[in-house]
């Protein structure tokens, strides 16, 4: 019980992680049109800034300041690159992405090398956030690390970590941040109206070419701290925008194309369908002798039947993409056709 | 065929685009080779007419009869093979083929040629034979091999045209067929429309009143999503609800 | 491209023939065993690319995903071989790539159900949700896919058939040869069908289509699996000529490497992907042993084509052709050859800076001292880089103003074949 609570958080902080990233993208996609295929590198970058400024100023001046720099960043490849490929159209512009994808990878192997950097939490985010106590059926909730004499015998501990917990807290905060700016503020305004009818705002003389490189700026500066906070809950290797990379783009396509209610629910539902099922050790075929019928490693399908709940996490948001495609192709929530 | 059978009939029509009504209850009965003009102020819903009726979107109720088939709610090549084609306001043309290859493609499934990948096009005698007829038909024989994104805007409006009556649809849906032309063009190409709708249902959308008198039959007279009116142009003319939408300015004009 | 005879000309066959006679000579020409091995990889990456463009460049459909239909085609492939091998299935060895192009076709009729539903950038992340959805199953089924080692196999068994086995790499190329130039003319083929034709108009204008009669939708799901019969045939050669096939087969990194490619060649015309496959074999086999930071250099000669030349190197080839045809490319030459020149420096120096970095970061334990294009370079010192960032602003500023005068001829000569069309036509 204590661990099934403690996964269905890491679930939501997964999922609020990819809404992190998520978000930047159908900002991007919704305003631009562009669908940025290089937003997992920037997510990436945004990790790697961080793990050099903490080493500089410490992690706290490097949470700020490392989104920035990844905005700045995108700013100046929206205005160069981007900005060149968008009068051919979509595609090209798709594929100038994919093509920066590439670099990114290969210059941040060039300036961080190859391997996985030891991108520590700084002392506050270090150590369980909770711990969830299970004893002879009782529940009981200890913070911070619950002692060890509390753990021993009888009870079952399961920590919750501090890092996972500041993930939440951020993304929260995030949303909320984005939930004022867009009803609260004027450019708000114009970003929801953009991502309905893109045309209209054009339209309406708002000056195009800055609301453009500020729009793929924020976009890489949300994908730049959602990477500071991954990269220190997680691991900072090279290998870290490809993990994460393809999930996003099933979360938009799930959620519906342009739309950030339909991005986040996804996102949670995306995030707990990667974490849940691997406490799940069962399989189709433990499924079929429990419903009384008759299986081994001589009958056909075997190979398939035997792959456990747990085995199968990873591609279990792909069949969702699938699913969502035969049964509701627009997507949950979708407005606008991609 | 019974007299009751119209070529194209609406139903109490209706659409919304969320909150917003932009058609609202209109019917129309249009009998085959007709010519029909669909007028009305900008904002009227004629456009959108065009695209319930060809299929682009579906109604948020009523009905819309083809030859007394149903076809509301149909996908749009479903109602292209049944004989309805339509033309776009703003050219809307396969910019990257030919002049030729253009008009091709608008004939192939007309003629029963499908997915078929087993088959050259050009040993499609008789597919071949009807674009160089339609090419003639739109005078655009000398542009056969120019791609169709380098031709003039009045050579896109006649290959726009072309492509939408290549396939020999009975029923021609024309959409402000001579936008942005000039006198000239304009009257050079309202002859064009009347020789290659012959014997067909036409129903277009006009601003110019001069096309107007020139090609129509009836005039039907769509204001705020209804049809106030839908008569012979003298009849529609001296309509005073007609003068009264269009404060009797317009009608005067133009004959 | 405009047509004017439908029928193919004397010139069209004589392509072909070239072709044809290029296939079949080649390996005479080059004789190294390495040589046979990288055309017999030339001849398998043709026709994948040539697949992989029927969707990109004839229908306008961006797929990131393709490297599934290819790899399956290679893992049924190898298992049908070993199941031969075996005496248990009568299908000789030769035939093996039409069960990779069956295997092809029954995915993509599959997979392509689903994924063709929607158009577009929803289409392209479809095709990566299933191509990671397909790479993520290989490693849970080791059954099928071998897991981290493999699926082996074995194309020499039984009798020899008028002296062949397949056994010699020479006897395999001239298979695929025949092979890539069977599909070469099917997939040529094709585009001159009423289906080829309407893909196109699909991708021109994929809402007019559907008011001309046809539904999107279906051309799309055709194509999609004519080019999974093809990827897989691709794929089925790949099995027999590697005899293992292992799971990166259907991996995303595949998959990218078709669309670079295809889009390096050029993508709006037939011929580009094959020159794309060239280029593919190319980096994989010969600028991979050359750099270590080839996938840097790969990444920005794209970057640079979708900006510059988004229709590839065939469009690049294409136009200078039409202006030669008007007999006017004896001017360029003028501007071609320092345009060629200043490039040449400015890579040069580009190359060394990235060399130097790439040295600094992967050779550690060899010292900061290296060797490019047979000069030592001194990667932790100044001067090295000096010189090589003025190399590089030397190259770049000479290649910008050749690039002027370049540019101002190239319009005027754009304008008088202008002027030549008009007048032919008006005559």
């Amino acid at each position: 019980m204590d661990q099934i609570l403690i996964n269905i958080l890491n679930g939501v902080s997964s999922g609020l992680l990819l809404f992190m990233l998520s978000s930047g993208l159908t900002l991007i996609f919704s305003m631009m049109g562009v669908l940025n295929f290089a937003h997992a590198s920037f997510y990436m970058i945004g990790a790697y800034f961080a793990y050099s400024l903490t080493g500089l100023i410490g992690f706290w001046p490097a949470l700020v300041l490392a989104p920035l720099g990844v905005g700045v960043l995108g700013a100046v490849f929206e205005t160069t690159a981007l900005r060149r490929a968008h009068k051919f159209g979509h595609v090209p512009e798709l594929l100038i992405t994919f093509g920066l994808s590439y670099v990114v990878l290969e210059l941040v192997q060039i300036f961080w090398g190859r391997t996985p950097l030891a991108f520590d939490p700084p002392a506050l985010l270090q150590g369980p956030a909770f711990t969830v106590i299970q004893s002879s059926g009782d529940l009981g909730v200890a913070l911070g690390a619950a002692n060890d004499a509390l753990c021993q015998g009888a009870s079952k501990c399961s920590r919750f970590p501090m890092t996972r917990a500041f993930m939440m807290l951020v993304a929260l905060g995030m949303l909320v941040a984005l939930w004022l700016l867009l009803t609260r503020t004027r450019i708000g305004l114009v970003i929801q109206a953009s991502l309905t009818h893109p045309e209209m705002v054009e339209a309406l003389g708002h000056n195009v070419p800055r609301v453009f490189m500020l729009v793929f700026g924020s976009g890489c500066a949300l994908a730049g701290l959602a990477g500071v906070i991954g990269g220190v809950t997680f691991v900072t290797e090279p290998a870290m925008a490809a993990v994460v990379g393809s999930i996003i783009f099933v979360v938009v396509v799930v959620g519906g194309m342009g739309s950030l209610a339909g991005a986040f629910i996804a996102s949670l539902l995306i995030g707990l369908l990667q974490t849940l099922p691997l406490t799940v050790d069962a399989s189709l075929a433990d499924l079929i002798k429990l419903l009384g019928g008759h299986v081994s490693d001589k009958s056909a399908w075997w190979p398939i039947m035997r792959i456990t709940l747990a085995q199968a996490a990873p591609i279990l948001p792909y069949l969702l993409l699938v699913l969502i495609l035969i049964l509701r192709p627009r997507g949950l929530l979708g407005t606008r056709e991609g | 065929m019974s007299e009751a059978t119209y070529a194209v009939e609406l139903r109490d029509l209706r659409k919304s685009f969320g909150k917003t009504e932009i058609i609202r209850g209109t019917s129309l009965a249009v009998k085959a080779g007709e010519r029909v003009a669909i007028i009305g102020p900008n904002g009227a819903g004629k456009s959108t007419l065009f695209n319930l009726i060809s299929g682009r979107f579906g109604p948020t109720s009523g009905e819309i009869h083809l030859r007394g088939e149903r076809i509301d709610g149909r996908a749009p090549y479903e109602i292209a093979r049944r004989g309805l084609a339509r033309s776009f306001q703003v050219s809307n043309l396969f910019t990257r083929l030919s002049v030729f290859e253009n008009v091709r493609c608008a004939v192939l499934w007309a003629m029963g040629y499908r997915y078929a990948f087993w088959r050259f096009l050009a040993d499609l005698k008789d597919a071949n034979d009807r674009a160089e007829q339609v090419l003639r038909m739109i005078k655009l024989e000398r542009r056969r091999n120019h791609l169709a994104m380098n031709l003039t805007y009045a050579e896109q409006r006649a290959l726009e045209i072309g492509i939408t009556i290549a396939g020999g649809a009975d029923v021609v849906l024309l959409d402000e067929p001579t936008a942005g032309m000039s006198r000239s063009e304009t009257s050079r190409f309202v002859e064009l429309i009347r020789e290659i709708t012959v014997g067909k249902t036409l129903l277009t959308v006009e601003h110019d009143m001069g096309v107007v008198f020139g090609l129509a039959d009836k005039i039907a007279v769509l204001v705020y999503g209804e049809v106030i009116a839908f008569d012979t142009p003298d009849a529609v003319r001296a309509n005073p609800r007609v003068q009264e939408a269009y404060l009797g300015s317009v009608l005067g004009q133009g004959h | 491209m405009p047509t004017t005879s439908e029928h193919l000309t004397r010139r069209d066959w004589l392509v072909w023939l070239g072709f044809a006679a290029l296939l079949a000579v080649a390996p005479m020409v080059w004789r190294t065993s390495f040589a046979q091995t990288m055309l017999s990889q030339v001849g398998i990456a043709i026709i994948a690319c040539l697949a992989y463009n029927m969707l990109l460049g004839q229908g306008g459909m961006l797929s990131f995903g393709h490297a599934v239909y290819s790899g399956l085609g290679s893992f049924i492939a190898i298992h049908a071989l070993n199941l031969a091998a075996a005496g248990k299935l009568g299908i000789p060895v030769s035939l093996m790539p039409l069960v990779g192009g069956l295997a092809g076709l029954f995915f993509a009729a599959i997979l392509g159900y689903v994924t063709t539903k929607k158009s577009g950038t929803t289409f392209a992340m479809i095709t990566l949700g299933v191509g990671e959805l397909v790479a993520s199953m290989s490693l849970m089924i080791p059954e099928f896919f071998g897991g981290e080692g493999g699926i082996q196999g074995n194309r020499v068994f039984g009798q020899p058939v008028l002296g062949i086995n397949f056994g010699p790499q020479i006897q395999v190329y001239y298979l695929i040869a025949l092979y890539c130039f069977v599909s070469t003319a099917a997939m040529y083929a094709v585009t001159r069908t009423p289906l080829g034709r309407i893909l196109n108009a699909v991708r021109d204008n994929p809402e007019r289509v559907e008011f001309i009669g046809y539904s999107t939708q279906h051309v799309r799901y055709l194509a999609f699996m004519i080019s999974g019969f093809f990827s897989g045939i691709a794929g089925g050669l790949g099995a027999l000529n590697y005899e293992i096939v292992t799971s990166e087969v259907v991996g995303a990194a595949r998959s990218g490497g078709y669309l670079l490619f295809v889009f390096l060649g050029g993508a709006t015309f037939f011929f580009g992907p094959i020159l794309g496959a060239v280029l593919l074999v190319i980096a994989l086999v010969l600028l991979s042993e050359l750099t270590k930071a080839w996938l840097l250099y790969l990444g920005i000669v794209f970057l640079i084509m979708v900006m510059y030349a988004p229709g590839g190197l065939a469009s690049l080839i294409m136009m200078n052709l039409r202006v030669a045809a008007f007999g006017k490319l004896k001017r360029l030459w003028r501007h071609y050859i320092p345009l060629t020149l200043a490039g040449l420096i400015a890579l040069t120096g580009a190359a060394a800076m990235i060399e130097m970095v790439y040295h600094l970061q992967l050779n550690q334990a060899l010292g900061p001292s290296m060797q490019f294009l047979g000069l030592t370079l001194d990667a932790s010192g100044a001067p090295s880089w000096l010189a090589a960032l003025a190399v590089f602003v030397v190259g770049v500023a000479l290649f910008e103003w050749v690039r002027r005068g370049f540019g101002r001829e190239w319009n005027r000569i754009q304008d008088e074949i202008a002027v030549e069309i008009a007048r032919r036509e008006a005559a």
